[in-house]
């Protein structure tokens, strides 16, 4: 029932100079699996999912206790590049952020800097990697116009063609609907679904029904701390902390 | 009661007239100026202007004859300064907005950087003629000359290249480092292409103000008079700026070449419109395909 974990935290504690963002959190994610991070803002879900991937590397002055165990190796150990990780766990973000690029060359950007030089194997990437997104159909005849000319939720859905370009095990994805109208939400998740199949998929999103559609287990987060790991099914209908029942009942604080 | 209301109502828009006018005035006075020095270099040198006067070296004691050494020396001179100031001054903004930890040393160099735009060009110039001129044994020749010009421009590119890398959206270095891109990778294929209209904009007009300076190549650069085109960057060559002050103050015919300086005023001053207006150009051309 619970599969195999790929990503798992132990003990991790996180801060921004001397604030403490993230107390104590052990946690594993299942391979192949959707899983949502949910939880009021500033609660440090977006932390987390950023500690991922090391992008909080690149803010001044933070610091991580604790290990983070992916495929055997503490992705924070001293001899890890974070670049490695990051081809492996890739990420989407809020905002739809396409290169001001052709649409090609926005997908076949990262894995031609990690070395594919053919074009034939780009084009070939490229194809491969709009299809999964459910974006060849609208642009594939368009490939060499600025990605800037798309529609926002076309612009994310490209982002999740670059991303999956890299051919990640992970996909990180940070609230990436919250800038989206209703049905370009609604086909992201769709998406979502298909993605599933083939990928890791944690998500951090603000919208609770957004969480109970796509997950099957959430995690509820609050000042910091991993409150209720469980579910997504028993999170939403019977949680076993009143906390995030208040939360979810939306009768918080 | 109502008179009282009505006095301080008048009162109040005579007062908002008053500041319209004024705000106006000073806008109309800038705009005055502007056209009239133009007006009055245009009315004195026009009649000097002729294809002989662009093309061929001054004759007869530079009374008679053109300015094409000058025009092709300034040229030299400051396509020169570019290319040493350019590489310069884009690494170092560069390294101080993307690679260096925001602190003492930072704010140290920064500080240093103000101070430098700051210098009278004249002391860019005796800098020069000291460094460049006798320590390092260039003499006065182009080298010398571009070398010198190009650290007077190098704080206005410097700051011309900080502004359009920070105006570069976070979001497109986020992206590109989270698809497991490398910071020197990032920084090479994203950041600098987008960057780089907003450095080409601001260092072309800083560089276009750099080529009608006078004190930083009299004596690093250019030569009183010579009919020989130069050869190398070792040779020294006429410039613009300096041909008129030569020409207004230490030739022997002043009256006489009245004409002539005013030509070469109007050659220079419409070089440098020519300058920036490519700089602008390129500005409108990049607002029409931003769209971040």
């Amino acid at each position: 029932m619970e599969g195999n974990s790929i990503i798992e935290l132990r003990n991790v504690n996180f801060f921004y100079g001397q604030v403490k963002a993230l107390n104590d959190i052990t946690m594993d994610f299942g391979k192949n699996r959707v899983t949502a991070l949910i939880g009021p803002s500033g609660c440090g879900k977006s932390t987390l999912l950023r500690l991922l991937n090391r992008m909080n590397d690149l803010i001044d002055g933070t610091r991580v206790e604790g290990e983070i165990i992916f495929e055997g190796i503490n992705i924070y150990g001293t001899d890890v590049d974070p670049v490695d990780v990051r081809r492996k766990i890739g990420m989407v973000f809020q905002k739809p952020n396409p290169f001001p690029k052709s649409i090609f060359n926005n997908v076949t950007y990262a894995p031609r800097l990690a070395g594919i030089s053919k074009r034939s194997d780009l084009e070939l990437l490229a194809e491969e990697s709009l299809k999964q997104a459910v974006l060849w159909e609208e642009v594939k005849d368009i490939l060499d116009k600025s990605a800037m000319t798309l529609s926002g939720g076309q612009q994310q859905r490209l982002c999740i063609a670059r991303a999956l370009a890299m051919k990640p095990d992970i996909i990180l994805m940070d609230e990436p609907t919250s800038a989206l109208d209703p049905i370009s939400t609604a086909k992201i998740e769709e998406l979502i679904d298909e993605l599933r199949k083939k990928y890791t998929i944690i998500i951090v999103t603000h919208n609770m029904q957004q969480a109970a559609r796509v997950s099957s287990k959430t995690g509820f987060f609050y000042l910091g701390k991993l409150i209720e790991y469980n579910a997504t099914e028993k999170i939403f209908t019977n949680p076993d902390v009143k906390q995030t029942e208040d939360y979810i009942t939306g009768r918080f604080g | 009661m109502q008179d009282v209301l009505m006095t301080s109502m008048k009162l109040r828009y005579f007062k908002q007239q008053m500041f319209f006018a004024v705000v106006r005035l000073s806008a109309l006075l800038i705009a005055l100026a502007l056209g009239g020095i133009i007006a009055y270099i245009v009315v004195n040198g026009i009649s000097a202007i002729s294809w002989d006067f662009l093309t061929l070296p001054p004759t007869d004691s530079m009374t008679k004859g053109g300015i094409m050494p000058a025009i092709l020396g300034t040229l030299y001179l400051t396509i020169g300064a570019i290319a040493v100031a350019l590489p310069l001054g884009v690494a170092s903004a560069i390294y101080l907005t993307e690679y260096a930890k925001q602190g003492k040393f930072v704010r140290l160099v920064r500080i240093g950087i103000n101070c430098l735009a700051g210098v009278p060009s004249v002391v860019f110039g005796l800098f020069g003629l000291g460094f460049f001129v006798v320590f390092l044994h260039f003499g006065s020749c182009i080298l010398s000359g571009a070398l010198t010009l190009g650290i007077l421009v190098l704080p206005t590119i410097i700051g011309a290249s900080e502004e359009a890398l920070k105006s570069v959206p976070q979001t497109f270095r986020e992206a590109s480092l989270s698809l497991g891109v490398s910071k020197w990778q990032t920084i090479y294929k994203i950041v600098l292409p987008t960057a780089l209209p907003g450095i080409l904009t601001g260092s072309i007009l800083g560089i276009g103000r750099a080529a009608g300076e006078t004190a930083p190549i009299m004596f690093t650069a250019a030569a009183f008079f010579t009919a020989k085109l130069p050869g190398s960057i070792f040779d020294e060559v006429m410039a613009l700026p300096y041909h008129v002050y030569v020409l207004a103050t230490a030739g022997t015919h002043i009256e006489q070449t009245r004409p002539i300086q005013y030509g070469t005023v109007l050659v220079l001053v419409g070089l440098v419109l020519g300058v920036n207006l490519i700089a602008i150009v390129i500005r409108s051309y990049v607002r029409k395909k931003k769209r971040w």
